[in-house]
């Protein structure tokens, strides 16, 4: 395995880990907004690490720019879909969480 | 040796897929329900991109920019439409 390979598997693995993370999260956290919380980290940070990882392994530097188009893309329209669910859950009276 | 890499990745990350459903399945709203789905869209994405690389299929990655496009347009219609009643 080359260095670059072995960087790629270590990137993969990290992305795949804040996927599970992300979804133990969503099974586990107890309202809408602690939720929204562990899967924006899945959304944003896994998907990243993946898309570079699949960046380093790319056949040309044109399908890397295009993943990392796709990553944006996907960051900046989970931004928005949490804050306007937040916005809804409060809209609706749903109450945050206290322990 | 990649190829079975991203595979396996793939089929790590449709695992947490199927974990997910049970939230769908708990709610107890619908945004609960609507966020596992927003996951699933993310986790389809990104599996789609590992398995796009992982068969040569550079097709799949236009499949995964639709998945990312309708996950979006998804979520702001289920805040807009279907979770009616918010309106004071």
């Amino acid at each position: 395995m080359s260095i670059t390979e072995v960087l790629a598997t270590a990137l993969l693995c990290l992305g795949a880990f804040f996927f599970v993370a992300g979804t133990v999260g969503l099974l586990r956290f107890p309202d809408v907004y602690t939720r929204l919380h562990a899967l924006t980290k899945a959304d944003n940070v896994g998907l990243g690490l993946v898309v570079a990882g699949l960046a380093l392994q790319a056949p040309s530097p044109a399908v890397a720019g295009k993943l990392v188009l796709i990553w944006l893309l996907v960051v900046v329209a989970s931004a928005t879909a949490c804050h306007l669910v937040a916005q809804a859950a409060m809209r609706r009276g749903i109450v945050p969480w206290k322990r | 040796m990649m190829a079975t890499v991203n595979l396996v990745m793939a089929l790590l990350l449709l695992t947490t897929l199927v974990a997910g459903l049970w939230r769908v399945l708990r709610g107890p709203t619908p945004a609960d329900r609507m966020l596992a789905a927003q996951l699933f869209g993310t986790t389809a994405v990104a599996s789609l991109l590992l398995l796009a690389q992982a068969s040569g299929t550079a097709a799949l990655r236009d499949v995964a920019l639709v998945f990312a496009l309708l996950a979006a347009v998804t979520v702001v219609a289920f805040v807009r439409r279907a979770w009616k009643g918010a309106r004071e």
